[in-house]
């Protein structure tokens, strides 16, 4: 039984090798996997003859996935209070149309557009936050109403065609890239510099963090595993930025999702707020007798999956630079999928924005190389299912353990 | 009288620990066998080597049953022998019928078709024999957890039970259902049912059982005759030292009245003619500590509930003040505020965030005491959580350890770190020593004199009696959601706290 393993292990000072791996071995495991996979589409294209990590196809990860990495963040949110969203796809849709609408109909300058766009998005969140958390109305019932409601109401704001295409201020939102002041050409120092710079802070911060532990006494990680992290992160962001330098620069959605990355994971490990939400989704009763708002949280996680839908819908429609009825479809189980790859749990009350965002460039990069590869969509779909299964089975085989 | 469970030498070990170490157990055809020992000790470990939740090949040892070695595969395997475990936790399926219950698993069919008929008309048979009348169709849901505890028995004994084994049967139960049952217990021995028991209650053990094994820390004690036993002598080999005071020394000095409760009515929350709370008034003092006895369901933690934050009724009517200034107890943060906080009775669904380590239980009530302008430090809140691991003496490897793998006492001390985190000037504890064992009462009672020495007022609520005497300055008596006395130290006793709850009426409060 359980109580009796703790009854007898005491040690000194709180520390416990396994339990600093355990809370770790998931990330470290995912950051794994996806070297692997890059690895391995890496070779097998260049028994081919083809290559893989090259300059464009690596700006077209972020390009073609900003949306999908945008709703994950939302969507971890959204499931760890213990909900689920089905709606996002819809959403995404609908904003798209409606940013189409007052874009290309009404001509509205896209720094109006856009703000509208996430209003709109907001206020679909808060409609039916409001009955998930304060009626008590299942989120996934709520949710599949509002993904056949918004549905409808994109094929009723286009009128069952398209439209575009858009000015080049709302383009630039998909495809525009971060100008570069040094005008060297290629490389482009702008991105190289802040490339250095990410690295830099990225072993700044970890051994901050590390000295701080030991001032307050608590058990370091092992420096082995921390420095083999860093390194094979710093290795990947030197690698993309240089990459990216030599194409087009660094695309404006990199940076919005780099940004929203760092916030969100901030938001949700370092925040009152953030804590919350996770206490809502592991125990809604004893948070509610600890005097935690859980109503509002839950509504809250929802203006703010809204909010997030709204910018995939315009980032998507920007990017295709035309609105159209069919667009979002699926984007749901996508950012879902991400959301369980990433290690959060079905109940609620786990989840790291880390592990998510991994999670879903897993999927974008496998879209990628089995696109290259050339296999078929019909079994990119058999496979990136199966990924999804076995992720989550490798979690609770762990856990079982 | 021949030997029908005979458990030699079982060693059983997780990573890193061994939990039981060559515990032996001799159990006799037709006996009531108690198991005691401290939660942790490993009672229920050896009840699932026993029942076969951890399989023949995974422990060390043998089991010899009815005379043969026992290896079992897993559970059904023990089924099949007949022996058949009752969980702490209720297993009944409470949207089924009491029929579709008892026989889950093995229907009354042919070729995978249920008879109904037939399966009614020996539901019935069963109930009798577990004195139940209810008709067989009846929704278990809509029962007392006594009467599922009693249709656990029946489904025990239609699957031809020769060894039940109750894992705390009547934790959950209230005083006269816990009678009914242990009088089933007796009832199922003269029909020759060899029984376990384990318990914490004492009083029950010494009602029906024949022999005591007493388990501690993984290996067996002492298994001795019931017949000659004090309970002294059975928490000194639990704890594994004399306990001279069951209770902690108390210096009454209470102070000025810190907490008053006037004329509070509370009514129930869907039916809004039904008053749950009937015009209560109490108070407390300033290094007081004030009981509320009574029986389960007259509404003490509805009472305490809906002073904290209306988490509980609707129609609140009547006010609270602290220290003479009336307050508001509208939500539970504005109760927090106003210094009062409440533990629960029941930890691990109201309390505790199961998954969740002992940092981020600790801190939960309070995050702005560990974060800055929202921002949570959580070194400090690290420190927070080995502040109070030192000081409540909570059992664990560390802060970082989840809660769900702590014992019930040290889960309870989390639980009361929680509170003690906003600094509360009145803390409300609901039956704080529920389902922990004696070493960990005493370690709570402890807590709670430290607390009130340092001015704080503590309500206790609790359905033990004798703990309501041994600590409380005061003891108010509830029944059916009204205050019918109030006692001092010196005149409470059994006998009179049960004779006001009986006449319902006594010196007006």
């Amino acid at each position: 039984m359980a109580d009796v393993t703790v009854e007898k292990k005491s040690t000194a000072g709180g520390k416990d090798i396994s339990d600093l791996l355990g809370g770790r071995l998931r990330e470290n495991g995912m950051l794994l996997a996806l070297v692997a996979i890059v690895a391995f589409f890496t070779i097998m294209l260049s028994l081919d003859g083809k290559s893989f990590l090259v300059p464009a196809n690596i700006t077209n990860i972020f390009l073609q996935n900003g949306h999908i990495i945008i709703l994950a963040l939302g969507m971890l949110l959204v499931i760890v209070s213990g909900h689920i969203d089905l709606s996002v796809g819809s959403v995404a849709a609908f904003t798209g149309a409606v940013a189409a609408y007052l874009s290309v109909n009404l001509h509205l300058p896209f720094y109006l557009v856009i703000p509208m766009g996430l209003v709109v998005g907001g206020l679909i969140g808060a409609a039916q936050g409001y009955w998930v958390a304060y009626w008590r109305i299942p989120s996934f019932i709520v949710t599949l109403a509002g993904m056949m409601v918004f549905r409808g109401a994109t094929l009723w704001l286009l009128g069952g065609q398209n439209i575009g295409p858009f000015d080049s201020g709302f383009q630039a939102l998909a495809n525009g890239f971060v100008p570069d002041p040094f005008t060297v050409g290629k490389p482009n120092v702008l991105a190289l510099i802040v490339v250095a710079v990410a690295i830099g802070l990225q072993f700044w911060l970890g051994f901050r963090s590390r000295a701080r532990d030991a001032e307050f006494g608590l058990a370091p990680e092992p420096m082995a595993l921390f420095l083999g992290r860093t390194l094979i992160v710093a290795a990947g962001t030197g690698f993309v930025g240089y990459q990216l330098a030599y194409f087009r620069g660094l695309p404006d959605v990199l940076v919005v999702l780099v940004v929203l990355t760092t916030l969100y994971a901030f938001f949700t490990e370092n925040t009152t707020m953030g804590r919350r939400i996770y206490a809502v989704g592991g125990n809604e009763k004893a948070a509610k007798l600890s005097g935690i708002g859980t109503e509002r949280l839950v509504f809250l996680c929802f203006v703010n999956m809204g909010v997030l839908a709204a910018l995939a819908g315009m980032e998507v429609t920007a990017r295709l630079n035309s609105a159209t009825p069919k667009a979002g479809t699926g984007f749901e189980l996508d950012a879902i999928a991400s959301v369980f790859i990433g290690g959060a749990s079905m109940t609620g009350g786990s989840g790291k924005i880390v592990g998510v965002v991994i999670g879903a460039l897993i999927m974008g990069v496998m879209n990628m190389g089995m696109s290259i590869m050339g296999i078929g969509i019909e079994y990119q779909q058999m496979i990136k299912g199966l990924v999804l299964l076995i992720a989550v089975i490798f979690d609770v085989y762990n856990k079982s353990k | 009288m021949t030997t029908l469970l005979e458990m030699r030498g079982i060693t059983k070990t997780f990573p890193g620990v061994r939990a039981l170490d060559k515990v032996s157990l001799n159990v006799q055809q037709g006996e009531i066998h108690a198991i005691c020992g401290e939660n942790g000790a490993g009672k229920s470990t050896l009840m699932k080597v026993l029942s076969g939740v951890y399989p023949h090949g995974t422990y060390e040892g043998e089991i010899i049953y009815d005379g043969k070695p026992l290896s079992l595969k897993g559970i059904s395997d023990s089924e099949q022998r007949g022996i058949i475990i009752i969980h702490q936790e209720l297993a009944l399926i409470p949207l089924l019928s009491i029929a579709e219950n008892l026989f889950l698993g093995h229907e009354v069919a042919t070729n995978g078709v249920i008879d109904w008929h037939k399966a009614f008309h020996q539901t019935e048979g069963w109930l009798k024999k577990v004195g139940l009348s209810e008709p067989p169709g009846t929704v278990v849901g809509k029962l007392g957890v006594g009467k599922q505890q009693l249709i656990e028995i029946a489904k025990a004994l239609a699957k031809d039970v020769r060894l039940l084994i109750l894992d705390e049967p009547t934790a959950a139960l209230q005083e006269n259902d816990s009678e009914k049952l242990l009088d089933l217990m007796l009832e199922l021995k003269s029909q020759g049912v060899t029984q376990i028991i384990i318990s914490h209650k004492l009083n029950e053990i010494a009602k029906v059982a024949d022999r005591i094994t007493v388990i501690r820390d993984g290996t067996s004690v002492s298994t001795i005759d019931a017949h000659d036993i004090s309970e002294d002598r059975i928490i000194r080999d639990m704890v594994g030292r004399d306990m001279a005071h069951r209770y902690p020394e108390r210096v009454l000095n209470p102070g000025a009245v810190l907490m008053e409760v006037a004329n509070w009515s509370v009514w129930h929350p869907e039916q809004s003619d039904r008053q749950i709370i009937k015009d209560v008034s109490l108070n407390v003092r300033k290094g007081e500590i004030v009981g509320i006895a009574g029986l389960m369901g007259t509404g003490r933690t509805e009472l305490a509930m809906s002073i904290f934050g209306k988490s509980y009724g609707k129609g609140h009517k009547g006010a609270v003040s602290m220290n003479g200034h009336k307050v508001d107890v509208s939500t539970v943060t504005r109760a927090v505020n106003a210094g009062i906080s409440y533990v629960t009775e029941d930890r691990k669904a109201l309390g505790l965030i199961l998954e969740e380590p002992v940092t981020k239980n600790v801190t939960l009530a309070n995050l702005p005491g560990v974060s800055a302008n929202g921002v949570l430090d959580k070194r400090r809140e690290t420190q927070v959580a080995e502040q109070y691991r030192k000081q409540l003496t909570i059992r664990t490897p560390g802060v970082q350890q989840k809660v769900v793998n702590l014992s019930g006492g040290n889960q309870q001390k989390v639980v009361l770190a929680k509170w003690l985190f906003t600094d509360p000037q009145v803390l409300i504890l609901d039956e704080p020593t529920r389902g922990i064992d004696v070493g960990a009462k005493f370690e709570i009672y402890t807590i709670m004199t430290e607390l009130a020495e340092q001015g704080r007022g503590i309500v206790m609520i609790s359905s033990e009696m004798p703990e309501l005497l041994g600590m409380c300055d005061r003891i108010y008596v509830m029944n059916e959601g009204r205050i019918v006395g109030e006692l001092t130290r010196d005149e409470a006793s059994q006998e009179k706290i049960m004779g006001m709850i009986l006449k319902g009426e006594g010196k007006a409060a």
